[in-house]
């Protein structure tokens, strides 16, 4: 008898449940189309510094000597501003995002699909780029970008950019694969042991691999794909779950991966080439034929920082010559600062990653949030916006 | 005169002790406010934030929470084939790693607690709970060694020509069990410690044998311990979603949904949180028939 009252509320609970699986299913997002960001200001002159910065980046951004000895950007910083650095590695850009709205970090470094939304929803600070003594040396082409910038304003200090590479067993692949068709078409050939990166916008590497191999989809840009376009990626992705051994956002799963041989080709970052080379294993990385997608990452200030003066110093640092140098050699990526180039260790190192050459990175789709409007220019279809990406990712893992 | 003066020199705690002597519910209650309250507020208010916030939406381009009502993602839940499907393979996980879990540990514990020399078994159980003394992701990661191509499953496997299972749904379920063996083992353990030695000698005395006697007087005793020690197993299963990422190949089940959303749709997340929790509440249920919760 005792049950009753507890069997009662649970079946209410399931009715309960039941009907609102029957509600409405409108769609709630009022899905805003301008881009208006909240107004803030950003800081007039630097102040004296805060003893510590807290920082986002990504792996191999910001150095302390703990992962290898000889790669420490972090200890002359902490020296010359007494600004003691806390890090936190994010996997991904939807990471980032979220942990900027902890508000408990002072600085990010964000990729373009993180660096809008950070703007739209005002936990990213416009940045006084008077304050930052080597912003006077970026690139231009990294200057005021769409992803970094609005109306002029620039909301974050560029680091650096890059694309993403196809990663091979040199033992295990042959013939060494020139294409993407690798981890798509052709997966099958290692069934088991592809793997892909973990989260929604590498939907947009499928994409990327259509508008090569499929030209009548008329996919132009992989970040603004129509109903008909994203569907076809969608599918190129399902089937390319069945060859797929794991997905990998924690770039330490991917290496460990490689090195044992569960995973013999995939997507990766020259970082992770590097270190899974450094440990023995038989990899090459490069980027396909097809291009590539990419990112071009900016240093952003969150608009409730607690540290901003030593956040402003950080983001000087990270781009001045010798640093920025120091870190797109380690990452694998081009510097963000022109001057840098002279202090590379390998002194061809900017030629080979395009430092300097814009006409390169048109072809490296950087990562992008899609949204509603296509971002291609079409205005006669509407793209399916990153929610329904998430979604479809969830879906495609099955 | 004598006993005013008497009153007014008593200390007031002594005034508050002898109030609350003569008052036992006032005693009760207070004794059991802040508690109550701990579990009002900080459990069952979460939980109850948590279905709320379900029925929110989120900006698609900012990803923030909009508090807009919505059944939306209910809808969702319950129309998506592949929400469906995560949440009935994570149910299976779960009921998978709790039959292995018990079919590994009764033969465990009755040797620690029947067979082994009374003197050695505290140190049996002792043996027992050190991996729990051991960090959770040290021994998901050495199950992803063991695992991985070419590791010691491989190597163990390879002279009967067989292949570990390599990292996937089935690694999943032999990494969770061996993390919530202990969980099982201990509530069995102390069933059959308890058992009295006189029913199996009387079992033994009617006639019964070795497979009569655990039909007939064992399983019925010990079955409560062993939904006992389901709870545990099956409610850690069903909520695990750092092993399956470490060693689960590709394989999603409730939790990694629910993390992979809470970046980007926290109200999804919190519809798809509502759903272990129902299914918990509803396994408890199921178990409390059987009586485990009074042999917890």
């Amino acid at each position: 008898m005792r049950l009753t009252p507890t069997l009662k509320a649970a079946a209410a609970v399931a009715v309960l449940l039941a009907a609102t699986a029957c509600g409405s299913s409108g769609s709630g997002s009022s899905a805003s189309t301008g881009f208006n960001p909240p107004d803030l200001k950003a800081q007039s002159k630097l102040g004296k510094t805060e003893g510590q910065v807290n920082l986002i980046a990504w792996a191999g951004y910001v150095e302390d000597g703990s992962n290898d000895p000889k790669v420490d950007w972090v200890g002359d910083f902490e020296k010359q501003t007494g600004c003691q650095v806390n890090s936190k590695v994010a996997a991904s850009s939807d990471e980032m995002v979220k942990l900027m709205k902890t508000g408990q970090y002072d600085a990010v470094s964000a990729s373009g699909d993180a660096s809008l939304r950070l703007i739209a929803s005002g936990d990213a600070a416009p940045v006084n780029t008077g304050l930052v003594p080597n912003y006077k040396d970026v690139f231009s082409g990294l200057k005021k970008g769409a992803w970094n910038s609005v109306d002029g304003q620039m909301y974050g200090i560029p680091h650096g950019r890059g694309a993403n590479l196809l990663m091979y067993n040199t033992q295990k692949v042959t013939p060494a694969p020139t294409s993407w068709s690798a981890v798509f078409d052709d997966a099958s050939a290692n069934k088991g042991h592809v793997t892909a990166y973990d989260s929604p916008i590498y939907i947009a590497d499928a994409a990327l691999y259509l508008k090569a191999a499929r030209p009548e989809l008329k996919i132009k840009d992989p970040y603004a794909l129509d109903q008909k376009q994203f569907d076809a990626a969608v599918a190129l992705l399902k089937k390319q779950n069945a060859n797929v051994g794991e997905y990998w956002s924690d770039y330490l799963k991917e290496i460990s991966a490689f090195k044992s041989g569960d995973s013999v080709v995939g997507t990766t970052w020259q970082v992770i080439a590097n270190l899974t080379a450094d440990e023995g294993a038989k990899v090459k990385a490069f980027v396909p034929e097809e291009g590539s997608t990419g990112w071009s990452d900016t240093w952003m200030i969150s608009a409730k920082a607690k540290h901003p003066n030593c956040a402003y110093k950080w983001m000087d640092w990270i781009i001045s010559p010798k640093v920025n140098a120091q870190v797109a050699e380690y990452f694998g990526e081009a510097p963000a600062n022109a001057q840098a180039c002279q202090y590379t260790s390998d002194k061809s190192f900017c030629d080979t990653f395009h430092a300097a050459d814009e006409s390169y990175w048109k072809n490296i789709a950087f990562w992008n949030t899609p949204i509603e409007q296509c971002l291609d220019g079409r205005t006669d279809v509407k793209c399916v916006p990153y929610a329904k990406w998430v979604q479809a990712w969830t879906e495609i893992k099955g | 005169m004598t006993t005013t003066a008497q009153a007014a020199g008593r200390s007031p705690v002594r005034r508050l002790a002898g109030t609350l002597h003569r008052r036992p519910r006032l005693r009760l209650s207070l004794l059991l406010t802040a508690p109550l309250l701990w579990l009002a507020v900080l459990y069952l208010g979460s939980l109850a934030v948590l279905f709320v916030s379900a029925f929110w939406t989120t900006d698609s381009f900012t990803s923030e929470v909009v508090k807009v009502w919505s059944t939306d993602n209910f809808h969702q839940l319950f129309t998506l084939p592949v929400y469906r499907q995560v949440i009935l393979r994570s149910i299976g996980v779960a009921l998978a790693v709790t039959v292995l879990c018990a079919a590994i540990a009764f033969p465990i514990a009755f040797y620690t607690a029947r067979i082994a020399r009374p003197e050695r078994r505290p140190l049996l159980v002792v043996a027992i709970l050190t991996p729990l003394w051991a960090s959770y992701l040290v021994k998901v990661y050495a199950w992803r060694l063991i695992l991985s191509q070419g590791g010691l499953a491989d190597w163990v496997l390879k002279p009967l020509g067989l292949s570990g299972p390599g990292y996937g749904l089935v690694a999943a379920i032999i990494a969770l069990t061996y993390l919530w063996l202990p969980y099982m083992i201990l509530p069995i353990h102390a069933a059959l410690e308890q058992l009295p030695a006189n029913l199996l000698d009387a079992s033994a005395d009617l006639g019964a044998g070795a497979a009569r006697t655990f039909r007939s007087v064992v399983l019925p005793m010990v079955l409560p311990s062993v939904a006992a020690g389901s709870v545990f197993t099956f409610s850690l299963s069903l909520g695990d979603y750092i092993t399956v990422q470490i060693v689960g190949g590709k394989t999603q089940l409730i939790g990694n949904v629910v993390y992979s959303n809470i970046e980007l749709n926290l109200p999804m997340a919190a519809a798809l949180g509502t759903v272990p929790v129902v299914v918990i509440v509803v396994y408890l249920l199921a178990m409390r028939r059987t009586g485990a919760l009074s042999s917890l």
